[in-house]
């Protein structure tokens, strides 16, 4: 690892400070929604459509309702609820948004599309049960591609539409024509983002407690996203949200998986109001890939218009996004954050893009780990290496050509942002260092004379990360805002209560929230107790998604910190009677200038807050604050991976032999953290490389329905990694972060297909599409050589 | 349909109705309580139940708990000293940051022991090899092998 | 991810579980793909019976100019046993590779071959080897080469109230290896081949090439009639047409046929 720090046990920010969360799940006592138990609590299994498009005539429940322990059998007649499932998102305004039935009322437009839940004593009765529905289907034609959806007389997802077009997101320069026209050649490059499942270990779960007596719903989910639940829950299910509680325990990964609000969050509400008791439901891992949200799923058309020395003057996206069956909670502003990162890292002032999102019998699609953003990196990283393989230039070189510059930070894209800050060469610079990007051609060649084809690969990439200023999600049609909130509060004895609306679910939110606490405030990293994740404790927050809880979520709580800072020493002046102005902040106390014996610890501020034996005129009683934090601009963290291959010219096995990633993502709170987001990330990018597709049948069927199918990669399938770090802070908070949830992810795909093609080139391959399975590339090269 | 069986589990034994049909993993969650073993899939492909059966690493979720009958099982709430001091395997996780949401790491700690007990002298890419069964999403397994590199030298010095 | 309803019995002796069997159990060894199936509810057998509690089901012993192996020997034991790696490494070579360790530590010899899984490594690394099973019945005992005993996927010629009780490997089977290709380490082959150079000459076998392991005819015709091994690779996926699936197209499975015969000859010839 190039990253050297030593870990310690407590600590501020910047230093590596060992997790204070670990030790429950170390020791087995991590409670996700499976281990949770409620009085008199009742299991449902949902029955679901085998078909990926069909009529249902006729639902006969009474074998399932005759089996001993079996108390209920709903469907979307007897579930009651108010409306079907909401999406929040919306751009252009003009978005179809069809009915999404909590369970399926008439049509059943993807394979697992839950249709009626069976409700027993103990989940295997349910399930038991749930054989015993009886479901008469008239199966419908079917379509799963996204671009045969959009051709004339394709099967309707939805009959009452004339197409399955959802939307067209477009975007032109006015200068785009001219420029295309003036480009001295023009290179174009198919790219199929396949899709690909979050599979986080944790599947979904939920358990739904709705008090005849309060009124009271307590909902107890796996998801990112608690009060996005919350609000959705007391619509769908018509009560006061004032009455609705989300509870989100430990949560066993999430990658976006969890970012939505699902039918099944729902229903167990609803069932538990009918029945009366409890309901708890846990997704099989054979449901989880089909009844979870899926990602990517994007084809994408480039048009690069390229001068001479290889400086794009003009490009053009065309892509076609399969959103799946229905739309759920942002699924059509997915590929609005690729329309924004289209141009990548790179100075193109001149662009055309068009982005047509279609309806098909698929699960839906929505945010998984990067949302839009590796899409956008993924393709325009392939289009940066066909234009060097074009014009016979280096990969490196070429980037440099088109990187946007130090000096044009703040940097205004063709796509509407704004740039905060980077130093895209000194990135790569290190990069290529680090990964002895130039005596590759002499491993290269030692490769070749024991018969391997060897390949190194480069992605550079920038992501917009920190979701959201809320005036900018209002303005992309998203109905929900992008701040996030924080509580400080001191304690008599001198601890502290964090709360925070981010929802960590493997992030370490505690840790760092906790090393921030200490270096701000002066109160010990233990003495931090972070609390998250229910809506009971927290007024609101919008969870963690989009790389966003430190550079929105840890500036709310920033800003709190200084607050109570700033309460506390009005408190010191006034024990210590002298100004405000005549006090210095000590990094644990405020004393008057000079004099370490007038000085009152953080510790004694807060009892003297909580006793309220003296207080200064106007202040209120205890040191707490809030703080509703709106973040001013979106970061943009970035990066350079540099990928090494070596092929099987025998079996088509690509083999990665160095993997080196030097991230940008600002300043660092804790590199332990921090490089933990990054291999992880790094790996999910190369299992869509190399290993993960979600495969439909002509027939809507899933075929990767297990994890024999779909291909999570093991330890002894990935290489270990070489981190490094160059940081620019952002200017755009003050504690200068960026966020790293996404990047690895954001980065290595390219980086690792760059390889794979750079090895085969003398083949003369220019393209390999993901995943590179060995019989798709022993394919390619049979194609090329004969 | 119940059956009886008696199974010892973290050194208590268990005497328990179970139907035929019972997963081992669901009869140490619902029965037991001992909910520290999870599941992850549905076709024994991930490792998130692997628990110890009379010492031999194995899948909670595609074993029946008839099966078990006087039989020694130890589950990840069976590592920890009687003091509370946790088992190298656990200290080694939290020092290297090998876990993340933690959901994997009960079934990873798990299985690495069987692991450090097979080669107690594996080198990184031994160690990758014979965690094939265990998968995780969240930390990349870098730092996984490196939890286990420095259990297996931990364990070998004590 | 729940199994249906069954009746479960634990037999002590081979005569316990025949008897179990001709009731109409299903025999479960080590459980790695019948617990699966039964969560998956692709196999819903109403009663089981465990032979797992069988000791005479368990061990490797010589017997002549072969081993006797067993039935409920698991993997682990298979690829660890001294027999074995020293007479017929293809199938130990092969124990190894299965599944996981986890997998490994309860999977049976004997389960693999019943189970007969058109991608399992144990048939054909026996077949390549030359092995048969010991069948007991209510008639008595009866022998079965393992090219006679998978006829089609999941489907053997052992009847309902039969049961393998032992695996027969031949003890000049030293010069072998086994040679898989998979996608992850804990993948099924997509195609594995092993090879068996004997007395009697070449013998070659893949599996996931059909509905069942198959004998690499043309490329042990090619040896042993004293050709180049690269006419052999030539002739290796003679007759075979591996169906096409996600893992890649039928001429692909046909080429690492031929990749992976080379390989495990190679290695074999090298021991």
């Amino acid at each position: 690892m190039a990253v050297d720090y030593t870990t310690q046990t407590t600590g501020g920010i910047g230093d590596a400070v060992l997790r204070k969360e670990d030790r429950k799940f170390v020791t087995g006592e991590g409670r996700y929604v499976d281990d949770l138990k409620l009085p008199a609590m009742l299991h449902a299994v949902f029955v679901r459509s085998p078909f990926g498009h069909a009529r249902i005539t006729a639902i006969d429940t009474s074998a399932a309702l005759a089996l001993p322990g079996v108390h209920a059998v709903l469907t979307h007649a007897t579930l009651p609820v108010e409306t079907g499932v909401l999406s929040a998102s919306n751009p252009g305004g003009d978005v179809r948004h069809p009915e999404q039935a909590i369970l399926a009322k008439e049509f059943a437009r993807y394979a697992g599309e839950p249709v009626a839940m069976v409700i027993a004593d103990d989940r295997y009765i349910a399930r038991d049960g749930a054989d015993l529905v009886h479901v008469d289907y008239d199966p419908l034609p079917v379509v799963v591609d996204a671009e045969k959806a959009l051709e004339p007389g394709a099967p309707l997802v939805h009959a009452e539409y004339d197409s399955n077009l959802v939307k067209t997101l477009e975007h032109v320069t006015d200068g785009f024509d001219d420029a295309m026209a003036k480009a001295a050649r023009v290179i174009k490059l198919r790219v199929d983002n396949q899709r690909v499942t979050p599979m986080p270990m944790e599947t979904r779960g939920c358990i739904g407690d709705w008090s005849d007596s309060t009124g009271e719903v307590t909902l107890y989910t796996s998801t990112q996203v608690a009060h996005f639940v919350r609000t959705f829950v007391s619509i769908v299910c018509g009560t006061s949200e004032a009455k609705v509680r989300v509870v989100t325990p430990d949560v066993g990964g999430g990658f976006g998986a969890k970012l939505n609000t699902y039918r099944e969050e729902f229903a167990v509400c609803a069932a538990s109001h009918a029945v009366g008791r409890p309901i708890k439901w846990i997704e099989d891992r054979t449901e989880n890939a089909v009844a979870t949200i899926h990602g990517r799923a994007q084809v994408q058309y480039y048009e690069a218009g390229v001068d001479d020395n290889g400086r794009i003057v003009a490009l053009k996206f065309d892509a076609v996004q399969n959103n799946g069956a229905y739309n759920m909670l942002l699924t059509p502003s997915i590929s609005h954050l690729t329309l924004f990162m289209v141009p990548g890292l790179y100075d193109i002032q001149d662009i055309s893009i068009r982005i047509r999102q279609t309806f098909t019998n698929t699960t839906p699609t929505d945010a998984y780990r990067g949302a839009g953003r590796p899409e956008a990196t993924h393709g325009i990283e392939r289009l940066m290496d066909a234009i060097a393989d074009d014009l016979g230039i280096d990969a490196a070189e070429v980037r440099r050509r088109n990187f946007i510059q130090p000096e044009q930070f703040p940097y205004s894209s063709a796509t509407g942002l704004i740039y905060d800050s980077g130093e895209y060469e000194a990135n790569l610079d290190k990069a290529l260092e680090l990964s002895d990007y130039a005596g590759f051609p002499a491993r290269r060649a030692e490769s070749e004379q024991n018969g391997k084809h060897r390949g190194i690969g480069l992605s550079t990439y920038v992501e917009v990360c920190g979701l959201a200023p809320s005036a900018v999600t209002a303005a992309l049609g998203i109905g929900a805002p992008g701040w996030e909130h924080s509580t400080v509060r001191l304690h008599p004895t001198g601890k502290a209560t964090v709360i925070t609306g981010t929802s960590p679910h493997g992030q370490g939110h505690a840790t760092s929230w906790s090393q921030i606490t200490q270096t701000e405030l002066g109160i010990p990293f233990d003495d931090v107790e972070v609390i998250h994740g229910d809506t009971a404790f927290q007024p609101y927050g919008l969870g963690t998604y989009g790389s966003r809880s430190l550079a929105v979520g840890g500036i709310a709580l920033y800003r709190s910190l200084g607050k109570v800072r700033e309460k506390a020493r009005e408190l010191a002046a006034h024990l210590l009677e002298c100004s405000i102005d005549d006090l210095e902040w000590t990094g644990t106390a405020w004393q008057v200038k000079g004099s370490p014996d007038r000085a009152k610890t953080i510790q004694e501020l807060a009892y003297a807050g909580w006793t309220s034996a003296s207080l200064p005129e106007g202040i209120e009683p205890v040191l707490e604050a809030t703080t509703f934090h709106d973040p001013p601009n979106f970061t943009f963290p970035n990066g350079t991976h540099v990928c090494e291959v070596e092929i099987d010219p025998e079996t088509g096995r690509i083999e990665i032999l160095n993997y080196t990633a030097v991230d940008d993502c600002g300043n660092v709170i804790n590199p332990l953290i921090v490089d933990g987001q990054v291999h992880g990330g790094i790996i999910q990018g190369l299992g869509q490389a190399l290993f993960e597709e979600t495969v439909y049948g002509e027939d809507g069927q899933m075929l990767t329905p297990t994890l024999v199918e779909y291909l999570v990669p093991s330890a002894a399938d990935v290489p270990p990694m070489t981190l490094s770090r160059t940081v620019t802070p952002s200017p755009s908070n003050p504690l200068g972060v960026k966020g790293i949830g996404e990047a690895g992810t954001i980065g290595a795909s390219a980086a690792i297909v760059n390889a794979a093609v750079d090895a085969l080139s003398g083949l003369g391959i220019r393209h390999l599409e993901m995943p590179m399975q060995p019989g798709r590339v022993w394919k390619a090269m049979q194609e090329a050589t004969s | 349909m119940g059956q009886s069986i008696t199974v010892t589990v973290n050194g208590t034994v268990h005497t328990a109705e179970v139907e035929p049909r019972t997963l081992l993993v669901h009869f140490l969650r619902e029965q037991l309580n001992l909910t520290g073993t999870h599941i992850g899939c549905d076709t024994s492909t991930c490792g998130c139940c692997t628990v110890h059966l009379d010492g031999d690493t194995i899948l909670a979720c595609s074993t029946l708990a008839v099966q078990c009958d006087g039989s020694e099982v130890r589950t990840v709430e069976g590592l920890q000293a009687d003091d509370g001091a946790l088992h190298p395997i656990q200290q080694a996780f939290h020092e290297n940051h090998g876990l993340q949401c933690g959901f994997c790491t009960p079934g990873m700690m798990m299985a690495a022991l069987g692991v450090i007990e097979q080669q107690p002298d594996a080198s990184d890419d031994e160690i990758r090899e014979a965690l094939e069964g265990n998968l995780c999403r969240c930390t990349g397994y870098q730092n996984i092998v490196a939890s286990v590199r420095a259990a297996a030298d931990q364990m070998a010095r004590s | 991810m729940i199994p249906s309803t069954l009746e479960y019995t634990k037999a002590r002796s081979i005569d316990e579980a025949l008897a179990a069997v001709a009731a109409g159990a299903r025999p479960l060894a080590g459980g790695m793909s019948l617990l699966p199936m039964m969560r998956l509810r692709l196999a819903s057998p109403g009663a089981v019976v465990d032979l797992g509690g069988v000791p005479e089901l368990v061990g490797v012993c010589e017997d002549g100019d072969e081993l006797a192996v067993g039935a409920m020997t698991t993997h682990r034991a298979i690829a660890n046993d001294p027999l074995i790696a020293r007479h017929c490494h293809v199938v130990a070579q092969a124990a190894a590779g299965v599944g996981s360790m986890t997998i490994r530590n309860r999977g049976t010899i004997g389960g693999s071959l019943a189970h007969a899984d058109p991608h399992g490594d144990l048939p054909a690394a026996i077949l390549a080897a030359g092995g048969a099973v010991i069948v007991r019945g209510p008639g008595g005992e009866r022998r079965v080469d393992v090219g006679d005993l998978i006829t089609s996927y999941l489907t053997t010629t052992i009847a309902d109230d039969e049961l393998i009780t032992q695996v027969r490997l031949p003890k000049d089977a030293a010069q072998s290896a086994y040679a898989k290709f998979h996608r992850r380490a804990i993948d099924w082959s997509i195609i594995g081949v092993g090879v068996s150079i004997g007395a009697d000459g070449v013998r070659a076998a893949a599996t996931g090439v059909g509905e069942r392991p198959m004998r690499l005819t043309g490329f042990e015709s090619v040896l042993d009639g004293g050709g180049s091994l690269e006419a052999a690779i030539a002739r290796a996926a003679e007759g075979l047409s591996p169906t096409a699936d996600l893992d890649g197209s039928t001429e692909y499975k046909q080429h690492l046929v031929g990749v992976l015969a080379a390989r495990a000859y190679a290695e074999a010839s090298s021991r």
